[in-house]
């Protein structure tokens, strides 16, 4: 396997509680991230997956440092990133960039494509003059637009043509790590998918990283190298992507890839049906944050007392179950 | 079979669009049934006319900029929708005809609790005193699997989560036993594992309360599993329809076939996927022909030129594409 280009160990981030209109309803403060450890190997492809409030977002904006992270360490290309000063990580973002959801909201509504993305291009002193305009022509081309919707706005763009823009500009600064912050989300199933092979081709191409968080484990199970499964700021499991499809762990894990819907009505498969909704963060469950909704059969007072430590279950296989060796 | 509660015929709504853009052909030509006690699957990308479809049944649709058609047709129940009363409509909305949207705190008042909101319809449509509507309301959003309802009834939405917050939208519309309900993208905005559980609920209900579901949805992993027919619509139109057992089995039209190829799969081996080259037209624009032709691999002259109708075809009756395939089976390319 190549050595990894990013490293993060023991990433911590901490929202402070809300002080609430006139200090009353002062809450606690939210751990949204806890303790979380990967690797990507570069040139892979490592899928972060979880339901809503679990912190896969705030994990790529940490690692980034677009939110500063409170404890832990990150290595982009042999970088500290915690450690650099205002001007450093200003040009280390040459190195790491993110494409986000909604291209609408992170596309300026009054600058051209061509503006988008010669932007970067100048802040990071990259090209100017006839060198730009030639740069930018070859990322449209890249991404798969037409080179005359250069002087097009947001606005006349289609959904899958704005996340190209979205790539492109990503891109222009040559980095060398990109996250995919649920990138095709918003597209329909038949753009999502020239999004998705669009992607594919430019990591062979450019030799790219991803980290790529999704909630839709199809999608990732379709892209990653390796998963990982977060659960309330935590890392549940990680494995790589076809193993964990075949053989999850974490009973986590199984419930929610047997509620991922199957386009095929014949498909016999035992559903996991979860009760109960994921807790608030500001208030975890004592013991294993997923005992309360838990399915497996042989759940005790252990796990309602003890928190699993996140332990190798397999090669390059961890999850964070008391009961990993007997999955359900 | 028994007689269908809800029937459709050539229904068409179009708009006319601000800046002189022309008519929006949204819906072109729907036609189906819905029986009770069955799932109608309506699956189509953005812009291909199914929530407008799903507004127009109940008269939703704004007028203007939006009008239905004449010679649309729609019947529930032996009556003519288009034709009652805004009164008769009234008595129909909320109480037979049920519909529940992707955004529940889109459809909910913030400033009244939940409790009220679902009493409301039961007040209004069954004639209930407070008291009685309210321990009909709590009775509901136990039915829904609220727990501890009696306390709920008294939270206001901003106090649930979202898929607490679908379960009162659930509850709102089933309030009154309607005979059919329309759900547009009921789970899009939920996590998936609260998806399973409302789908699972919607299920049940069905069953219980025996009504018709007119189920809007672009996710054809959530047809596969829930829908006993389907409706594929494209460009304002339904491009093909059958049971969902043959039209997985059996996809006919081009898009069709497109569409389940351009899905990732879990269950399936990690390949290139498929993509359907293009995009969906303005409605203000659609293509000459077979609305398709311009991103189809097996378009030949014919579908520039003629919009093919419906054929039958597949291993079913009932199985139809609107593709000059069906009558030209040699053209179709190897792919």
């Amino acid at each position: 396997m190549n050595e990894a280009l990013v490293v993060v160990e023991n990433l911590e981030k901490r929202f402070s509680g809300s002080q609430g209109l006139l200090g009353l309803g002062r809450r606690p403060p939210v751990r949204a991230v806890n303790g979380v450890s990967f690797e990507i190997p570069a040139g892979s492809t490592l899928g972060l997956v979880g339901e809503s409030g679990c912190g896969k977002t705030t994990v790529g904006r940490a690692i980034l440092r677009l939110i500063e992270p409170d404890g832990g360490r990150v290595i982009v290309d042999g970088v500290d990133v915690r450690a650099q000063g205002p001007a450093e990580l200003r040009a280390l973002r040459r190195r790491m960039q993110i494409v986000f959801q909604d291209p609408y909201g992170s596309l300026n509504p009054r600058m051209t494509v061509r503006r988008a993305l010669a932007e970067p291009l100048a802040i990071h002193g990259l090209a100017t003059g006839a060198e730009r305009e030639r740069r930018i022509a070859s990322l449209l081309e890249e991404v798969g637009l037409d080179r005359r919707l250069a002087d097009s706005y947001p606005h006349e763009l289609s959904g899958g043509q704005r996340q190209r823009v979205g790539i492109a500009r990503a891109l222009s600064v040559e980095p060398k790590f990109l996250v995919l912050d649920e990138p095709v989300s918003a597209l329909d199933v038949s753009v999502q998918a020239q999004v998705l092979n669009l992607l594919a081709d430019l990591q062979e191409r450019r030799h790219l990283t991803y980290l790529f968080i999704a909630h839709d484990l199809a999608v990732v199970q379709h892209i990653a190298d390796e998963i990982t499964v977060m659960y309330l700021g935590r890392v549940v499991e990680m494995a790589p992507a076809a193993e964990l499809y075949e053989a999850p762990r974490h009973p986590y894990t199984a419930a929610l890839l047997s509620a991922v819907p199957v386009p095929d009505p014949g498909a016999q498969r035992e559903r996991i049906v979860l009760t109960g909704e994921v807790p608030s963060p500001t208030n975890p469950p004592s013991g294993c944050p997923f005992h309360p909704r838990c399915p497996h059969p042989r759940k005790d007072e252990r796990c309602r007392t003890e928190a699993p430590a996140l332990r190798a279950v397999a090669p390059a296989h961890v999850a964070a179950c008391h009961f990993a060796e007997d999955p359900i | 079979m028994s007689t269908p509660v809800l029937r459709v015929r050539d229904l068409r709504t179009y708009f006319v669009t601000e800046r002189g853009g022309g008519t929006a052909r949204a819906v072109d030509g729907v036609s189906f049934d819905l029986y009770p006690g069955e799932t109608l699957g309506i699956v189509g990308e953005s812009g291909s006319g199914k929530t407008v479809t799903s507004l127009s049944l109940l008269r939703l649709v704004p007028e203007p900029p939006g009008h239905v058609l004449p010679g649309s047709f729609i019947e529930f129940e032996g009556r003519s929708v288009l034709e009652l009363s805004p009164k008769e409509l009234r008595a129909i909305r909320g109480a037979q005809m049920a519909m529940i949207f992707q955004e529940p705190t889109a459809s909910l008042n913030p400033v009244f609790t939940v409790g009220a909101q679902v009493a409301e319809a039961a007040i209004i449509h069954q004639r209930l005193s407070r008291r009685a509507a309210r321990a009909r309301a709590i009775e509901m959003l136990a039915l829904v699997g609220i727990p501890d309802p009696e306390t709920r009834a008294d939270a206001y939405p901003h106090q649930l989560s979202g898929g607490m917050l679908q379960r009162v939208m659930i509850a709102m519309a089933l309030v009154c036993h309607p005979k059919v309900l329309i759900a547009d993208e009921p789970t899009t905005a939920l996590d998936v594992t609260i998806q399973a559980q409302i789908l699972e609920l919607l299920d049940r209900l069905q069953d219980e309360l025996g009504m018709g579901v007119v189920l809007i949805t672009h996710d054809l992993g959530i047809v596969a599993g829930t829908a006993d027919r389907v409706l594929v619509m494209y460009a304002g139109q339904v491009v093909e329809t059958a049971t969902t057992r043959e039209l997985f089995a059996r996809p006919l039209h081009p898009y069709t076939e497109g569409l389940l190829a351009s899905v990732p799969r879990l269950d399936a081996p990690r390949r290139r996927l498929h993509t359907i080259p293009g995009q969906v037209p303005p409605a203000t624009a659609w293509p000459t022909g077979c609305r398709f032709h311009p991103r189809c691999p097996h378009a030949w002259e014919k579908c520039a030129s003629e919009e093919p109708p419906l054929l039958a075809g597949g291993e079913e009756p009932g199985h139809l594409t609107r593709c000059w395939l069906q009558t030209e089976p040699g053209r179709r390319k190897a792919q």
